[in-house]
């Protein structure tokens, strides 16, 4: 039997080069949180959190890395880029605003619900950002 | 679980324990164990992929054979609407229907007069404004099925209301005992033509409170034969269709969405198409939906793995049959409701033993170190030697205690040929969970 303070730990690269297998690592994420039996809502606000952080990282940071922990009571997913940074925090969060380019919300993405929704389905949702340097997002599930 | 009853299975004679079906399985339920292929009941969909890759021809569908009619006073033909596809030439659903008759049936209930009022209760549950949206339709049992397995949160988009075949049943066993006040119900036999495995499964499996009103489920194979010699004979049929373009309709991809009359739908086939699309619309990424129309098979019912003809042929025979037809005459009024007896009493319940590593959780967590840490030591081949679908999948089975490290022969060759180099290292032995 592990302790209580054992994790399993999961780590992606994003790859921002290929924009077709964006979404892939969220969709690893719930077949593992299935297997681990964590109720349906948990696997939900997990996934989508997870996707939205996926697609941004993509979309305006060329990709980046995500790494998860899952403890037996919460689950802490760690987003980082080396993007252009995020100039207006505040701003970002508002729904409906977005710096995505045409050709990318001509795809259906860059609504401006991205962070919104990160946060939305989140216990906690942390933004490090640094223009010019990169974005780090933590945000953690309770289960 | 319940033990679900399918109708795919194995010719172990035939079965050579090659990889193309455990390749192909959309839900990973084969694996190859003592030289043959052995499917998972609790993951089978029953979707057919199986039967229709098997170069040995070594999976088969199991359903009733023609005789079992014998063992009938009165006999009634339930053809799915593919049925009317399958053959050259045809330019009248009538005939098909007047070739049934001639080979022994008493009477015809088509399924596509079943499917215009499904069309038509699906309109009218679309309105509801309480219900979860996107609704999902019920009508293919292997995507019922699926979404039961591995997409628990969509259970309740399922639409609540039985497939075509189901009512078809209950109004043909309705319309017989009308007709002939005289018969027993144990004397009435409704036999389904159906076009896949899944149908035949969800006939056949008996729910709690819940019995089909089908009695005898026959392939399209078989009574294709036996039908064409009729129909080639077959001058002026004494019996007329009583479906529309609608109803034929439903036998491809799009048929039964576009009955919807709203173009807010979506419609997808093909077991890989239709996983990539529940992936998404589990995540909330769709567009604004009413309705989602998935059929396992390519090009929908008419691709079911019990046809005969090529899916895309077979749909284009429909579109010139169901030309001069009425749209839809089977439908109900705008001031009726749905009966209560054409909604399924099944409540469907997501089922997460399948994919659950265990029920104790830090139990599942020590598991799943251990399959990340196989699967980094993994060849990474997917090649299918050890009988499981990917290196992922086997780390899985070995950890599950369902297979042995050892049955990696890339992983073995390399580790011998690194002991030699180093003289001698037995490294196999100490690695690995549950042997």
């Amino acid at each position: 039997m592990i302790s209580v303070d054992d994790t399993v730990k999961f780590h992606f690269d994003v790859d921002g080069e290929n924009f077709s297998s964006a979404g892939e690592a969220s969709i690893i994420m719930k077949k593992s949180l299935r297997q681990l039996g964590f109720p349906q809502n948990v696997i939900r606000r997990v996934t989508i959190a997870m996707y939205e952080g996926e697609i941004n990282m993509v979309i305006h940071a060329n990709g980046g890395q995500a790494d998860v922990e899952i403890s037996p009571d919460e689950i802490k997913i760690v987003l980082e880029d080396s993007g252009p940074g995020i100039a207006d925090v505040d701003l970002a969060m508002q729904e409906g605003y977005s710096t995505a380019k045409d050709n990318i919300r001509a795809l259906g993405f860059g609504a401006g619900m991205g962070l919104p929704n990160m946060k939305k389905y989140t216990d906690s949702m942390e933004i490090e950002t640094e223009i010019g340097v990169g974005t780090k997002i933590t945000m953690t599930v309770k289960t | 679980m319940d033990i679900y009853k399918h109708s795919v299975s194995l010719d172990i004679e035939k079965c050579k324990g090659c990889t193309n079906c455990l390749k192909r399985c959309p839900t990973e339920a084969i694996r190859i164990r003592d030289g043959h292929a052995v499917i998972d009941p609790e993951r089978c969909i029953d979707c057919g992929e199986c039967i229709r890759v098997c170069p040995y021809k070594a999976k088969k569908a199991s359903y009733d054979r023609l005789d079992v009619l014998n063992e009938y006073k009165y006999k009634v033909a339930l053809p799915a609407p593919s049925l009317y596809g399958q053959f050259d030439n045809l330019d009248d659903v009538d005939i098909v229907l007047q070739g049934l008759l001639d080979m022994g049936f008493d009477e015809v209930y088509e399924v596509a007069k079943a499917a215009e009022l499904v069309s038509s209760y699906t309109r009218k549950y679309l309105k509801n404004p309480d219900i979860p949206k996107p609704v999902i339709s019920s009508a293919c049992p292997a995507i019922v099925r699926i979404i039961h397995l591995r997409f628990p949160f969509l259970c309740k988009n399922i639409m609540p209301i039985l497939p075509p075949v189901e009512i078809a049943g209950m109004e043909a066993r309705r319309r017989a005992l009308e007709h002939h006040p005289e018969l027993k119900p144990e004397d009435i036999c409704i036999c389904f033509i159906s076009p896949c495995p899944a149908k035949v499964s969800y006939v056949k499996n008996e729910r709690e409170n819940w019995k089909s009103n089908i009695d005898a489920v026959v392939s399209i194979r078989d009574v294709y034969f036996e039908l064409i010699e009729r129909m080639t004979r077959c001058e002026s049929p004494t019996i007329s269709t009583e479906a529309g373009m609608i109803g034929i309709g439903w036998a491809s991809t799009g048929g039964e969405s576009s009955a919807i009359f709203n173009d807010r739908y979506l419609a997808a086939d093909g077991i890989e198409n239709v996983i990539n699309v529940l992936e998404q619309i589990e995540n909330s990424d769709m567009p604004d939906l009413e309705f989602i129309e998935l059929n396992a098979c390519n090009g929908g019912c008419v691709g079911g793995a019990m046809t005969i003809a090529n899916p895309y042929i077979a749909k284009a025979r429909l579109q010139s049959l169901k030309r001069y037809l009425q749209v839809s005459p089977n439908f109900v009024m705008a001031d009726e409701e749905i009966p209560q007896e054409c909604f399924s009493e099944d409540e469907i319940k997501p089922n997460s033993a399948v994919t659950l590593l265990s029920d104790n959780r830090l139990e599942a967590m020590r598991m799943m170190a251990q399959i990340q840490e196989l699967q980094d030591m993994l060849p990474k081949l997917d090649c299918g030697f050890c009988g499981a679908p990917s290196c992922n999948a086997f780390a899985e089975d070995v950890v599950k205690g369902e297979a042995k490290l050892e049955e990696c022969i890339p992983l073995m060759r390399n580790l011998n040929r690194s002991a030699q180099q180093d003289g001698g290292n037995d490294e196999a032995g100490s690695i690995g969970g549950k042997t």
